[in-house]
């Protein structure tokens, strides 16, 4: 599943991924690392313009696949994310063929134990738990080590009483775990469950891809769903399900604006805007998370409905 | 369900061949051969030798090829030996009646269960009909639907699991298939009413996990469980060359086997099946399903909501394989200690 979407960056600094190919000749005229390409309208964009525009492409407006850590410092308020649960990784409970080596290159690459990260943070002043995929690694696959950050991540937030927020972006459950990365949808998905009989909201930005067992799990559960242009967003990736039809696929299947036209997400924002658009969001779902002294606020998010 | 074998795998074909003779023998009148008798109780032991040899030493891939059996038993089949008074619903009250998922009331030794199951069809017109058992999201909210009903009314729920997977197409997806397992997953972990369910065949994916969120689960001894199809997973990973001819492998790798589950402590119970699969012996492993059912839901019954839910969280809460270690930052090596 995950395979359809590592869509290659055309990044200049690597010369490997351009040889013999156009990019490579025009990329001769530009020192490493000073320019890069879009990977979708093929612009040579300035490396500093694009960092400035959180790799968005001033031309055609891609959203360039981030990191956790670029998503993070992009989101939330600065030097607000106090991450948890780091030292958790995955075993190799199937003993699957060449896990145990993609674990460690993913480690050694990545310098993570797993494809999605934890912690406290403050977004337009407003507290939560946030929670971040890391497509680069594993494609950001959800494993035993994922679905029990992702489960600790949403306790800590019923102990805490804070809201959540996920960036989802995942190729779907690890292959590799079997019927173990399986049950994490399950796990995940009841996890959501508590934290709404606590009363506390669950924001879930999809950025591109969520795909999979995760779109099929926590991910959809998000009391509001968010996403960024061009995301795609789906149960089988477009190669599964090209290959499932008999029809042609519809214009932008599967991507964050079709999603919105089917009435699957509340709405699409430029990676700018998402910041602002989740703290206020915060504040409306949930008014004590502020962290100033608004009594009246607070005794309003007394958790209700919860029978459990 | 079929009167007999009408699709012979490659590793029944011995077998086939031993019940032709063994037919054709007991049709000739005994005047005409004197070792007649004879002859059929030597083949009849060579072939009881040979099905434990069979089905001793089974791989994965043919468990796969077992789960898969055009000639086993469907949902539907069971429904009509283990329940009374099954009385069908219909429709997910949104915009449809998906035919690969079939939800009801019915009695279990005279006590009122809702059954939620899915359901492949037996000739092709009916696999049409039932989109192959690949449930739509018109499915899982019916399905949703009617245990909600149960929750209402205080009755237990019985699923029964058999598909390839979730529908992958445009309509599904229109129609929000991934919200719709999602929701079953979510709503399934919570909901009040004693939740028992029975991988019978294919579990497939999320498809199958849609209706698998239950206090206890059982796998059929020939049932596979996996999440993603082995033929799937060795066309996109390297490991397997990306070549789906290589879905053996996957299968062998991805533990699909009831026994792997079990081993796993991600089942609870391996329903055994008559020597040489369940549509052997259709009636055999019914009444081995039954028993095992009746087994699980005296066991889920007696405990009180808080009790069931607590169990229920805690049984999905510990599922997993990991480890809590040192992790060196992303200056170290990268690899835990």
């Amino acid at each position: 599943m995950l395979k359809n979407f590592m869509a290659v960056e055309g990044w200049f600094g690597n010369k490997s991924k351009f040889q013999g190919s156009s990019a490579a000749r025009s990329a001769a005229a530009v020192p490493d690392g000073v320019a890069v390409k879009c990977a979708k309208c093929s612009e040579i964009l300035f490396a500093k313009e694009f960092e400035k525009s959180l790799k968005v492409c001033s031309k055609c407006g891609h959203h360039h696949r981030i990191t956790a850590q670029e998503r993070i410092d992009f989101t939330v308020d600065p030097g607000t994310f106090a991450e948890f649960a780091t030292e958790i990784v995955s075993e190799d409970p199937l003993k699957f063929p060449k896990y145990r080596d993609k674990l460690e290159q993913a480690w050694s690459k990545i310098g993570r134990g797993d494809a999605f990260r934890v912690g406290r943070a403050r977004i337009g002043g407003q507290s939560c738990v946030l929670g971040v995929s890391e497509f680069g690694f594993r494609g950001g696959s959800m494993g035993s080590a994922t679905g029990e950050k992702i489960s600790l991540a949403l306790e800590v937030a019923i102990e805490e009483n804070l809201p959540v927020v996920f960036f989802t972006s995942s190729g779907g459950a690890r292959m590799e775990e079997g019927l173990i990365s399986l049950m994490q949808m399950a796990k995940t998905s009841a996890m959501v469950a508590y934290l709404g009989s606590a009363g506390l909201p669950l924001i879930v930005v999809m950025c591109d891809p969520t795909v999979g067992g995760v779109p099929a799990s926590y991910a959809s559960l998000g009391d509001v769903i968010l996403s960024e242009p061009g995301a795609v967003i789906g149960l089988a990736g477009q190669r599964v399900a090209a290959q499932a039809q008999t029809q042609k696929l519809p214009q932008n299947y599967q991507t964050a604006e079709w999603r919105q036209d089917h009435g699957q997400i509340d709405a699409v924002f430029p990676r700018r805007e998402l910041p602002d658009a989740i703290g206020r969001l915060l504040a409306l779902l949930h008014p004590s998370s502020v962290s100033v002294d608004l009594q009246m606020q607070s005794e309003a998010t007394v958790a209700t409905g919860g029978d459990l | 369900m079929s009167t007999g074998p009408h699709t012979v795998l490659d590793f029944e074909r011995s077998l086939a061949e031993l019940d032709k003779n063994i037919a054709a023998y007991t049709q000739l009148p005994e005047s005409q051969d004197e070792n007649r008798d004879g002859v059929i109780a030597e083949l009849s032991s060579t072939r009881e030798r040979l099905l434990k040899e069979i089905f001793g030493h089974l791989t994965p891939w043919d468990e796969v090829l077992l789960a898969r059996h055009k000639d086993r038993p469907y949902s539907l089949d069971y429904i009509k030996v283990l329940f009374t008074d099954f009385f069908e619903l219909h429709g997910d009250r949104l915009s449809g009646d998906d035919q690969a998922v079939v939800a009801g009331l019915a009695r279990f030794n005279g006590r009122p269960v809702a059954i939620v199951a899915q359901q492949k069809g037996r000739d092709l017109k009916e696999r049409q009909q039932r989109n192959f058992g690949y449930a739509t999201p018109r499915g899982y909210r019916k399905a949703l639907r009617v245990m909600k009903l149960a929750e209402k009314v205080g009755i237990p729920v019985i699923t029964l699991v058999d598909t390839p997977g979730a529908d992958p197409n445009v309509f599904s997806e229109e129609l929000g298939i991934s919200a719709s397992i999602a929701m079953n997953l979510r709503e399934m972990s919570v909901l009040k009413s004693p939740i028992v369910c029975a991988v019978i065949g294919e579990g497939g994916s999320g498809g199958a996990l849609g209706l698998a969120v239950a206090d206890r689960i059982m796998m059929m001894e020939h049932a596979i469980y996996s999440v993603i199809a082995p033929e799937g997973c060795a066309a996109i990973m390297d490991t397997f060359g990306r070549d789906p001819g290589r879905a053996p492998e996957a299968a062998a790798a991805l533990r699909v086997t009831s026994k792997s589950a079990f081993d796993l402590n991600l089942i609870d119970t391996v329903v055994p099946e008559p020597i040489g699969g369940a549509h052997r012996d259709f009636e055999t492993a019914a009444a081995s399903l039954k028993q095992a059912l009746e087994k699980a839901l005296a066991e889920v019954t007696v405990l009180d909501t808080r009790a069931l839910l607590r169990e229920r969280h805690a049984k999905f809460r510990q599922m997993g394989q990991f480890r809590v270690e040192q992790f060196h930052g992303p200056s170290g090596n990268g690899t835990p200690a």
